[in-house]
């Protein structure tokens, strides 16, 4: 469903992701693993069409999504790391958005909609602005709307990033429910390595913008003579800490955020 | 077509869903008319230049539409910081439809606030009027207020799509400061909406004639009150500023489109 050949990512002088290449089957889901600053953000902005590749080939479903762009967006759905959804529009008004963009028929839209709402519990919420929403409903939205057009492929970065236990649980829940019940092959990184373990079928790890191991995370434990994955990831990747170096957007998204918070 | 009008109507929501917000941006505008209209009327007079109040009014209605069509564009930039613009940009439709949408919308919403600064004008006392010779009494026009939301269509659209293709470029507020000192407020100022533009010095005169806004201004003055900028009678003048401002539009389009479509995040 995926397959992803030697692709490389440069910026400046800067290589972010270092020829890569593996292949996600359909119906998988498969997680991508690694510390801050491993290149799975850049790698999945490369395969959703958002970042042009320095060099390398990705096929999604078949289709290079820099040659034929839209048959590629057709096919994905994708639930970014920050939120996407907007704020100034309620619920349903969001879903309605991403169905017409989508080249959803009136009849299908109306129905999906009420469907994944119902099923992502946000149904009684529909006429709220999102703006209203906690970050955990937020996130259902948009896992809900990335469903929407019955996607092959889904990416999910971080979506389980700052939320509580509880929505964590319940989003995984209804994700692997619609990963079995619609055949979506399922991307995603995480930093929660109980989650990986829980919902992956194979598992990728990457560190420095190359992958270091690759399989089922019983594979990954059995390689590293580890018990659990968490002590796999650290064997792999080793102890020390990475930092990130903050750009003028991360500046920018902590005004925005208290911008947000102000109103 | 769908993603045109889907973006379209976001636009217009958001503007009618901020009814504090269309207030407030007539505030500004509403100033300059009362303070500036009543108050150099009478050197304006003295002159021999006639009513100020009447001379300042389509300016200031061309000044509202700059500012929210301007700022409709740059709006971006919060899509952007909200992620909202993400959305849009793996959608699996030409982001020409995406900008042209957001454009239009933007366009809509600043003919609005256009039309509503047009009442306020006529509430402070401007008269819509025939060119007329020196000395016979003018007459009212009402006919005029049709052919003045041209003008202000064709600001609003002209300047929708420059703030678009600035709103493509820019990334951080601090961007959007700059632009602000040193593109809307020029734009405004050198256009002609406050002062005549004849006999002015000649280096002046030539910047005045580069700024697009001069020919949406000469517009809606030429339409409202009968005053054209150049000698070569009203029909001229009318289709002259009618033809630069749509160049100027399908100019802007065109490279705000193919800025959006180079957008990497």
């Amino acid at each position: 469903m995926i397959r992803v050949e030697n692709l490389t990512k440069t910026f400046d002088q800067f290589t972010a992701v270092k020829d890569i290449s593996f292949q996600v089957d359909a119906g998988e889901i498969f997680a991508f693993l690694g510390p801050n600053g491993a290149g799975k953000t850049t790698t999945i902005k490369m395969l959703t069409t958002l970042l042009r590749p320095t060099a390398g080939h990705i096929h999604l479903d078949g289709f290079d999504p820099w040659v034929k762009q839209r048959e590629a967006r057709q096919r994905f759905g994708i639930v970014f790391q920050d939120p996407s959804l907007d704020n100034e529009q309620t619920a349903y008004e969001n879903m309605e958005l991403h169905g017409i963009l989508y080249h959803i028929p009136h009849r299908v839209r109306v129905e999906r909609i009420e469907q994944l709402l119902r099923q992502f519990e946000l149904w009684e919420r529909r006429n709220d602005y999102v703006k209203t929403f906690s970050g955990g409903m937020k996130r259902r939205l948009e896992i809900a709307r990335g469903f929407l057009h019955t996607p092959k492929i889904l990416f999910l970065d971080e979506p389980t990033l700052g939320l509580d236990p509880q929505s964590r649980n319940q989003l995984w829940t209804h994700v692997k429910a619609l990963n079995e019940k619609e055949k979506t092959t399922v991307f995603l990184t995480t930093h929660y390595m109980d989650e990986a373990d829980r919902v992956a079928h194979r598992i990728a790890v990457m560190d420095h913008g190359a992958i270091v191991a690759i399989g089922t995370s019983a594979e990954l434990k059995a390689r590293t003579n580890t018990d659990s994955l968490e002590g796999a990831f650290l064997a792999l990747t080793g102890t020390s800490l990475r930092d990130e170096a903050a750009s003028s957007t991360d500046a920018m998204r902590r005004f925005a955020q208290m911008w947000q918070q102000k109103r | 077509m769908g993603a045109i009008y889907i973006m379209w109507l976001r636009e217009v929501k958001r503007y009618f869903r901020s009814k504090a917000q269309i207030i407030v941006s007539l505030g500004q505008p509403t100033l300059y008319l009362l303070a500036l209209g009543f108050g150099f009327g009478p050197v304006f007079a003295k002159a021999g230049a006639g009513n100020y109040l009447q001379f300042m009014a389509p300016g200031v209605i061309g000044m509202t539409v700059l500012f929210s069509s301007i700022f409709s564009g740059m709006a971006m930039l919060w899509d952007r910081q909200f992620g909202f613009l993400k959305e849009t940009l793996v959608a699996p439709v030409p982001r020409l439809h995406i900008i042209l949408g957001r454009t239009l919308g933007g366009a809509t919403v600043a003919s609005l606030q256009g039309l509503l600064m047009l009442v306020v004008c006529l509430i402070a006392g401007f008269r819509p009027v025939h060119a007329h010779a020196a000395g016979t009494p003018a007459s009212h026009d009402w006919l005029a207020l049709p052919l003045a939301l041209i003008f202000v269509g064709m600001i609003a659209l002209v300047f929708a799509a420059l703030g678009a293709s600035v709103g493509s470029t820019i990334k951080d507020m601090q961007g959007f400061q700059v632009l602000m000192n040193f593109l809307v407020m020029p734009i405004f100022f050198l256009s002609g909406a406050l002062y005549p533009l004849k006999n002015l010095p000649r280096v002046l005169s030539w910047i005045t004639h580069a700024d697009p806004l001069t020919y949406g201004i000469d517009g809606l003055r030429g339409v409202l009150i009968g005053s054209w900028q150049f000698n070569f009678g009203s029909q001229f003048n009318f289709m002259l500023d009618l033809c630069l401002l749509t160049g100027l539009a399908a100019i802007f389009l065109t490279t705000s489109a193919w800025l959006f479509s180079r957008i990497e995040v």
